[in-house]
């Protein structure tokens, strides 16, 4: 079986994002960009169940700028197979992203499709149900255990009553949370390897996808600042704070 | 507009989830809701006494059972033809299904709504709330997800809609429920409690958990949360993270302790009215955000704290 894991260039997530003065968005130059960390834990799946025998080749995709080459290089690292790179400058939608991910998979025919639940720029949690959608396959969200057995794969979700399993027919979707696996660090020697990987370069033309925003972006602003308030020196001061909010 | 509600429910009572997206829909124009789901003829009775809700349409059949995406969806996609908004609470029910709703409407999905301004026109955080974009779609359906505490919430009284059976549901046959572990808890819902306590990886483990942030939460009236870290570590299950990509609450009292701070979690919190921080680092950023800050260790503070409440 074959697997395809779309990866989204993303700032890191260790960044705290500057919001431009002129409020068209966040500041994106001379800052360090990184693999979306939902993104890590769908290749780290990916790559598990290769070495278990369940899928014989990983297809990375990336959908972005000339530069998203590198992240589809740190998936090469990690341990995908080849990789697919399409080219487009600006906003790409998760509608439009999901156009092309569907036109990708109708040519790769891969039996598992794993994203990241959400990107942590757009925070928008939609690629993968509108993949699913459009494919017309079963979806399984915010998984934290995946498990292939025959032609079903059954997925533990975390949902916000707790966790919750499902089985779908195979081929699926699987959108990642944080605590299905732990992402391995690329060796040196497979990131030497990997800069030979194959990397393939298209665009949204070569799919006849459309990539025109449905959405437009009318101002980015900073969020209300909260301001530090006291410190209160000990508990008996932290009881009368308590009471005075009138909650103890 | 005519505006379609997706009411959260377990097939016996509606959640309270829904209750913040009928006022954000009724901001758009008249507010109908679906109740989608097995036996749950309840639900739809508790769905028509919300105020300001014109109709509920009921969706009653077995395969509707566990709001499996792939056979909801279609559902949805029927009822959007005289419908011009579908509206959905953010959790993790409404993010599963309102995306492939969106896609099969060929429109793009607005998430996580924080204000609505104008029929085409919304405001919403991204970058984990370190950025508040206000966005303006082109689509002339409009699929949307909202975020529960920044709307109040409608009355759950006071209504008298009308109920309207929807027939038509079927089994895509590509997805079975297999099993769910719901944790039953005695205390408030942390997405609706008024009072939170949250503990981190300071805490150190499972049973600290219990004998330090579960009596002081009780003394307080109070739901439980945790970071992330309090999470992985196995103190807690899943369904206790407050931040990015667990809970966004917003209670008038939050207290952190033993967290550090990190933006992924002020993100679930930092709108809550009164932070409270517990931390023996005086460095520690949670206290940038914190109206009362009280350094040192937790091991000492909180059961003295507990025993003086
Ligand atoms: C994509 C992504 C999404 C994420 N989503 C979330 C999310 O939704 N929610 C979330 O919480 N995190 C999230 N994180 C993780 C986040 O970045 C932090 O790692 C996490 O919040 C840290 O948890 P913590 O504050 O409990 O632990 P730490 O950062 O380790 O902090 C522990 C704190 O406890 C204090 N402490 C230790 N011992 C004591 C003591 N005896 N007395 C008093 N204080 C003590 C320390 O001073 C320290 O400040 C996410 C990360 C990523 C990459
Ligand atoms: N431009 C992109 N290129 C590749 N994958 C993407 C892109 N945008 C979104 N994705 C995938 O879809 C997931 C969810 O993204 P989103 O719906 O934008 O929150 C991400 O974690 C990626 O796996």
């Amino acid at each position: 079986m074959k697997i395809l894991v779309p990866v989204k260039r993303v700032l890191d997530y260790n960044l705290k994002p500057r919001v431009k003065a002129d409020g068209s968005g966040v500041d994106l130059a001379n800052v360090k960009l990184s693999m979306n960390p939902f993104d890590e834990i769908a290749v780290e799946e990916a790559i598990r169940l290769k070495e278990k025998g369940v899928a014989t080749e990983i297809v990375a995709v990336s959908i972005g700028e000339a530069k998203s080459q590198e992240t589809l290089r740190t998936a090469l690292a990690m341990g995908a197979d080849r990789a697919i790179l399409v080219t487009h400058d600006g906003v790409a939608e998760p509608l439009a992203v999901a156009k092309l991910l569907k036109a990708i998979v109708d040519e790769e025919q891969p039996g598992l499709v794993i994203l990241g639940k959400q990107a942590i720029d757009d925070d928008s949690n939609q690629t993968g149900q509108m993949l699913a959608a459009l494919l017309g396959w079963a979806q399984g969200t915010f998984a934290s255990k995946v498990e292939v057995e025959g032609e079903t794969v059954n997925v533990t979700r975390e949902v916000d009553g707790g966790l919750e399993t499902v089985a779908l027919k195979l081929p699926a979707i699987v959108t990642t949370d944080l605590r299905l696996n732990e992402p391995r660090y690329a060796s040196l020697p497979n990131i030497m390897k990997a800069k030979s990987k194959p990397l393939a370069q298209k665009t949204p033309a070569d799919y006849g996808v459309d990539m025109t925003p449905r959405i437009e972006t009318l101002n980015v602003s900073e969020p209300p600042k909260r301001q530090a308030g006291i410190k209160v020196g000990s508990v008996d001061e932290l009881v009368d704070k308590l009471k005075a909010l009138g909650v103890a | 507009m005519k505006t379609l509600v997706l009411v959260e429910h377990d097939n016996a009572t509606l959640k309270d989830a829904t209750l913040p997206v009928v006022t954000a829909a009724a901001k758009l124009g008249e507010v109908h809701l679906l109740v989608a789901g097995k036996g749950c003829a309840a639900v739809a009775e508790q769905a028509t006494k919300i105020a300001g809700v014109g109709k509920v349409h009921l969706a009653d059949d077995a395969a509707l059972e566990h709001q499996l995406p792939e056979n909801i969806a279609p559902l949805i996609v029927d009822l959007m033809g005289h419908h011009d908004a579908f509206l959905a609470p953010a959790t993790t029910t409404g993010k599963n299904i309102a995306p492939r709703v969106a896609a099969l409407l060929d429109v793009m999905q607005l998430s996580d709504i924080i204000s609505v301004d104008g029929p085409d026109t919304f405001t919403r955080p991204i970058y984990a709330g370190n950025a508040i974009a206000q966005v303006k779609t082109s689509d002339t359906k409009l699929v949307i997800t909202v975020r529960g505490t920044a709307f109040e919430k409608a009355a759950s009284e006071g209504g008298s809609a009308s109920v309207e059976a929807v027939s038509g549901a079927s089994d895509a046959g590509s997805a079975r429920f297999v099993s769910a572990e719901v944790a039953a808890s005695e205390r408030p819902e942390l997405t609706s409690a008024k009072i939170i306590v949250s503990g981190g990886r300071g805490v150190g483990s499972g049973e600290n958990y219990k004998a330090l942030i579960e009596p002081l939460a009780d003394k307080l009236g109070a739901a439980v949360g945790a970071s992330r870290a309090a999470v992985d570590a196995g103190f807690v299950p899943n369904d206790y993270q407050v931040g990015q990509t667990g809970k966004i609450v917003a209670p008038e009292v939050y207290v952190a302790v033993g967290i550090s701070g990190a933006i992924q979690h002020l993100a679930g919190m930092k709108d809550s009215k009164t932070i409270i921080a517990i931390n023996k680092d005086e460095d520690a950023p949670i206290f940038q955000v914190a109206d009362i800050g009280l350094v040192g260790d937790l091991f000492q503070i909180v059961p003295e704290l507990t025993s003086k409440l």
